[in-house]
């Protein structure tokens, strides 16, 4: 079961203040992050780079993107 | 999959936009803009405000076809690139309320983050205050974001909400045309035009408006952003949108050496006043304004553009708070900070306080 970080609606800083909370809470793993806009999707696919995760999966939907990042 | 296909939102993407930018705005001056003020989001929706009669300040109205080309650039980019999405409903009156005073911070320093690089690019020092004060404000603004401070979710909407403020945007340009400036006079038809002062100097309507659409159209694509590049730098420790805004500084500062408008000091500089205490404290008050709404004035822009109606209501908000800023004398002229200036600043900075300590979610 994956873990999810529902940032949809909400705009910057906000989705990358979560995830890179998630990350710090978690350390390794999978997360899949809900983001609406492409800002967003590129801001958070930067922050997890940064901190050594992959971007493994982006999904496009309805309501924005569902991203799959990942560090083993 | 996690390679961006939008070169813009790139590194080398967000430097050539800002480098862009910086050669284009002093060239802007080169062409009959203001001094030092090849484009400032602020000053031109505050010219705005005066093109419209809400506030009646003589030097400082003329319907700033940048601004126009700001938001429809960014609309055409973000239909080419299917990016268009309309949203609302993430607490719209406190941007409104964010906007009014971020206006009037900015006008007691004299410009807004933009400007504000742009002066110190040609040497006027009081813009060190400025940059500083703006920094501070960030600042304190990451505080509130690290303490859960946050204005809510937007809902999606219907798509004629995200073409409200482009619509008007192309009201503004359409009453251009209908009534055009007329040499020596202050008004012509329902609009006002400067004849005097900061607001008569301008570039021609077409390279104003080609040069606000490429700007709108380039930073909808990289997201730049100079509020976004100190607060990402300084929660984040990240050095994306920044480069973009060394990019701006860096070659406005080549290009001014080159058509020979730098010109290093502290007085004397054009439109600009040396009570360095409050051309510090507007920008914390601006600052801080901008980074509670999440974006400067030029990014509220393109983001209005593509369809986002709450940053539309943020940049409604600055447009109203020029008009209290010019009838209330909070807005500074060179000769320093206007009777109730600073009144307005410490008003301003309770509000934005009162707005990051009451918003947050635990």
């Amino acid at each position: 079961m994956s873990i999810i970080v529902d940032a949809g609606g909400l705009s910057c800083p906000q989705p990358v203040l979560m995830t890179l909370n998630k990350i710090k809470e978690i350390q390794k793993g999978e997360i899949l992050v809900k983001v609406d806009t492409d800002t967003s999707k590129e801001n958070v696919s930067r922050a997890a780079q940064s901190q050594g995760w992959d971007v493994a999966n982006i999904q496009k939907d309805e309501a924005g993107y569902l991203l799959t990042i990942k560090k083993e | 999959m996690a390679k961006f296909k939008n070169f813009f939102a790139t590194r080398w993407g967000i430097i050539g936009v800002g480098a862009f930018i910086g050669v284009i705005a002093a060239l802007l001056q080169k062409l009959g803009n203001p001094g030092n003020m090849g484009i400032c989001v602020a000053c031109f929706e505050r010219d705005i405000a005066g093109a419209i009669g809400l506030h009646r300040a003589g030097v400082v109205q003329y319907m700033r076809p940048e601004i126009i080309g700001f938001v429809l650039g960014s609309l055409i980019a973000a239909y080419i690139f299917k990016e268009f999405r309309p949203r609302t409903g993430s607490a719209p009156v406190v941007r409104f309320v964010l906007g009014v005073f971020a206006m009037i911070g900015a006008l007691v320093f004299l410009g807004c983050p933009w400007r504000a690089l742009l002066r110190f690019a040609a040497g006027d020092g009081n813009a060190i205050f400025g940059l500083l004060g703006l920094i501070g404000g960030i600042w304190i603004g990451t505080l509130f974001l690290k303490g859960g401070y946050n204005l809510g979710r937007v809902q999606k909407t219907y798509t004629s909400v995200g073409w409200l403020l482009p619509l008007t945007m192309l009201g503004f340009l359409i009453l251009m045309i209908i009534f055009p400036q007329i040499k020596g006079e202050a008004k012509s038809g329902i609009l006002f035009y400067s004849v005097k002062g900061p607001g008569m100097m301008h570039a021609s309507l077409i390279i104003s408006l080609l040069v606000g659409l490429a700007i709108g159209f380039a930073a909808q694509r990289s997201r730049f952003c100079t509020m976004g590049a100190f607060r990402d730098l300084i929660l984040f420790k990240q050095t994306h949108l920044f480069l973009g805004l060394l990019a701006l500084v860096t070659l406005a500062f080549i290009t001014n050496l080159i058509v020979g408008q730098f010109h290093p000091g502290f007085v004397k500089q054009p439109v600009a006043h040396t009570m360095q205490i409050w051309n510090f404290g507007g920008m914390v008050v601006a600052g801080l304004a901008f980074a509670l709404a999440g974006g400067c004035p030029g990014r509220q822009l393109f983001l209005a553009g593509e369809g986002d109606g709450d940053a539309a209501v943020f940049v409604l908000g600055m447009i109203v708070g020029a008009g209290f800023a010019h009838n209330f004398g909070l807005a500074s002229s060179p000769k320093g900070v206007g009777p109730h200036g600073i009144a307005a600043v410490i008003i301003g900075l309770l509000v934005c306080l009162f707005i990051g300590f009451t918003m947050r979610k635990k």
